[in-house]
């Protein structure tokens, strides 16, 4: 955006690329006039491993591990929308009924974890760090079920195209029911703390306002959308899995400020329990894998919700047994921007956690193209970018003498 | 022989030795509580030395464009400080000694390590350092308003005393200030403006590690930080010491029950810091002037009024 030299009155305030605030690499250039904020740059890459290009070199089963790795908190709503592209790609498989309601089941568990540590680290944003203890605290019993029944804490290695890997052991729910009726009363203990805290309502309540026309304009996704009064969920407006055969509710607030955004994801969690009960209580006996023998050519998308909003996957098959092209739209890309609108004319005390509120991850996020911006034409290629990082590597050594 | 004992008095005990540990040990102690609050084992007993010791072993990077004088002066002058204004409580508590207007002294001295880090913040030429210093004033200019009004309380109940033993004395022989109504609200207002003193949640902005990654201390690494740290380890002990032989009645006497009951009354104000910055999120920097202006600077103003009216119709639980 603004490259050329502040004036004078205003200073930039780096938050990052390594910053006790983000949990991950990136850069907000905050400028500022004395204590409010008038500008920010946005610059991401510092965390860019080329997935996208590494699934074009592996088989459609092994895509599943790969995406999983995308990011670890998201690890499975990023297999969940890939598998239903590739399954869209075969012309609709038909999943069986218990397949779906475990992916249900994992994917409400990852929210459940993924919205607890965010409450953690929000508290911690705002020097509150017994909350960011305590949010942890309750967040580890999830990983344990996770643990019980995936065998894994995070990267479940559950999903796989045309159903699930693995069943789940139902001489485990009885156990797994009573942690989550533990878990909701401590969930509705932050709540309180949350709620009824006149200094955390002095803090969070009227800041980073995202408008419901803003929240629209931008594409905003998930909480930080619902927040708003933006009912998007595609757990809601395109259902997936088996979240149209239980009964929940879309959580919408209407501010759009950080306290609503707060409120939303702890609601979100009391939601995301009721429908693990449910489907445990539901599960239908049965197949769990449609076993798909090949992917057709073609193309084919598929959506999920994830913690922070809707993630998109796009795929395209030559017939082979791996993708020519694999896209990846994770919700931080869309909810990022959203800064724009949010934190300019906040002061900086403010812009820390306004940044922190949609929830970011960049490892989702990262891409890379190099692009001449005249003529609009792709400047490097994949092959450029390995030419030059192995040059760089050999200069590197070639320095170091080694 | 008046120079030794008083370099012994500043030095070893109850000045700069005798700080460091107690220091230390409630450090540990505030460490310790924050941990249990928060489902977690905490430190061990002497790990404040440890940090400090390392502290003292690293290398000192001093930025570039900074003024060395200035950079490794403030950190200095805080601790000089910090050890003048205990050495003055300590000797007034336990020998009883202390001379003209020394509680106005002490007002002064108390300032010196928030300055201290301004000076800091300001030397080492980062911009976020000099956010963290230009905070650090802001809260200066909030909190020492209602804290020396608040001081005025004691002063007027004893019929305007400023010396430290002449306070502790018209302690000793009439109850403590805090035994009052208007002794109460001052003790209230002084343990608030105490947390900001300390620079503790939810009045920690000028270090506001999630905003400025350590505010005005960000530069500073090695030696000169250590020294930082031992400074607020010696206010640790310095400022709730100087409330309670002030406000709160002191030792009750030099018997073993008085100084059992005044380390009681210190533990408790040390406790009450750990929990508040425990239960609260951090304000922001306006929000905790205006706190301070308001709120807390009426509440400041009613204790020196209550207190003139009871003194000048003599009802003692005004």
């Amino acid at each position: 955006m603004s490259n050329n030299t502040p004036p004078k009155t205003r200073s930039v305030i780096p938050i990052g690329p390594f910053h006790p605030l983000q949990e991950e690499p990136e850069l907000f250039r905050l400028h500022v006039e004395g204590e409010t904020v008038v500008d920010v740059d946005v610059e991401i890459g510092w965390n860019h491993r080329g997935i996208e290009k590494l699934a074009e070199d592996r088989t459609w089963d092994q895509v599943t591990f790969l995406i999983e790795r995308i990011c670890g908190i998201c690890s499975t709503s990023h297999p969940i929308a890939y598998v239903q592209a590739v399954e869209d790609c075969c012309g609709g498989v038909d999943v069986p009924e218990r397949a779906l309601y475990i992916r249900t089941v994992i994917a409400e568990l990852e929210r459940l974890h993924s919205h607890l540590l965010w409450t953690g680290l929000a508290g911690h944003f705002l020097g509150y760090n017994t909350i960011f203890m305590w949010g942890w605290k309750y967040r580890e019993p999830v990983l344990d079920i996770c643990e019980e029944l995936t065998g894994n804490r995070n990267h479940y290695a559950m999903i796989k195209p045309g159903g699930v890997r693995r069943d789940l052991d139902p001489s485990l729910f009885p156990s797994v029911h009573k942690r989550l009726d533990e878990l909701k009363k401590q969930v509705e203990l932050l709540i309180g703390a949350v709620t009824d805290d006149p200094v955390l309502h002095a803090r969070l309540k009227g800041i980073g306002v995202l408008t419901k026309e803003d929240a629209i304009d931008y594409c905003a996704l998930g909480p930080v959308s619902r927040a708003s009064g933006v009912p998007a969920d595609v757990r809601r407006n395109h259902p997936y899995a088996a979240y149209d055969r239980v009964d929940w509710d879309v959580i919408t607030a209407e501010k759009g400020d950080v306290y609503d955004k707060t409120i939303v994801r702890l609601l979100e969690c009391l939601e995301s329990i009721k429908i693990i009960h449910q489907c445990l209580d539901n599960m239908p006996e049965g197949e769990i894998d449609a076993k798909i023998e090949e992917v057709p050519p073609g193309e084919g998308i598929g959506h999920g919700e994830a913690p922070r909003g809707e993630t998109i996957h796009y795929v395209r098959s030559d017939g082979t047994n791996s993708p020519i092209r694999h896209k990846v739209r994770a919700p931080t890309y869309m909810n990022l921007p959203t800064c724009k609108a949010t934190v300019i004319g906040e002061s900086i005390t403010d812009a820390t956690i306004i940044l922190a509120a949609i929830d970011p991850c960049y490892c989702c996020t990262e891409r890379t193209a190099a692009i001449d911006a005249g003529s609009k034409k792709t400047i490097m290629t994949g092959k450029d970018l390995i030419r030059l990082s192995q040059e760089k590597t050999l200069r590197l050594r070639k320095e170091l003498g080694l | 022989m008046k120079i030794l004992t008083d370099l012994w008095a500043f030095l070893i005990f109850p000045g700069f030795v005798f700080m460091a540990v107690l220091g230390m040990l409630v450090s540990w102690i505030d460490r310790k509580v924050t941990a249990r609050v928060q489902y977690r084992v905490g430190p061990p007993l002497l790990q404040p030395l440890w940090d400090l010791l390392k502290l003292l072993g690293k290398e000192t990077v001093v930025p570039r464009g900074a003024s060395r004088l200035a950079f490794f002066g403030a950190p200095l002058i805080g601790l000089a400080g910090a050890v003048f204004v205990g050495t003055m409580v300590g000797v007034a508590m336990f020998f009883g000694e202390g001379f003209y207007g020394d509680l106005i002294v002490a007002i002064y001295m108390l300032v010196l390590p928030s300055l201290a880090i301004i000076m800091g913040g300001i030397a080492s030429k980062n911009p976020l350092a000099s956010v963290g210093a230009s905070r650090e004033m802001k809260l200066i200019v909030g909190y020492e308003l209602p804290f020396i009004l608040a001081l005025l309380v004691p002063v007027i109940q004893s019929g305007g005393q400023l010396r430290l033993t002449g306070l502790l004395e018209h302690q000793y022989a009439n109850g403590s200030f805090a035994a009052s109504i208007s002794g109460v609200i001052a003790l209230v207002v002084v343990i608030l403006c105490m947390q900001a003193k300390m620079g503790l949640v939810p009045f920690d902005q000028a270090e506001a590690e999630t905003e400025l990654t350590g505010g005005a201390l960000i530069e500073y690494s090695g030696p000169a930080l250590a020294i930082y740290k031992l400074t607020k380890m010696l206010m640790f002990y310095a400022v709730p010491m100087f409330v309670v032989a002030v406000l709160w009645g002191g030792f009750g006497g030099l018997t073993a029950w008085g100084i059992a009951l005044g380390v009681v009354k210190y533990l408790v104000l040390v406790v009450l810091m750990t929990l508040i910055r425990n239960t609260n999120p951090r304000l922001r920097i306006e929000h905790a002037v205006k706190f301070f202006w308001g709120v807390v600077s009426v509440l400041a103003v009613c204790s020196v009024v209550l207190a003139a009216i009871g003194t000048y119709l003599g009802i003692e639980w005004m």
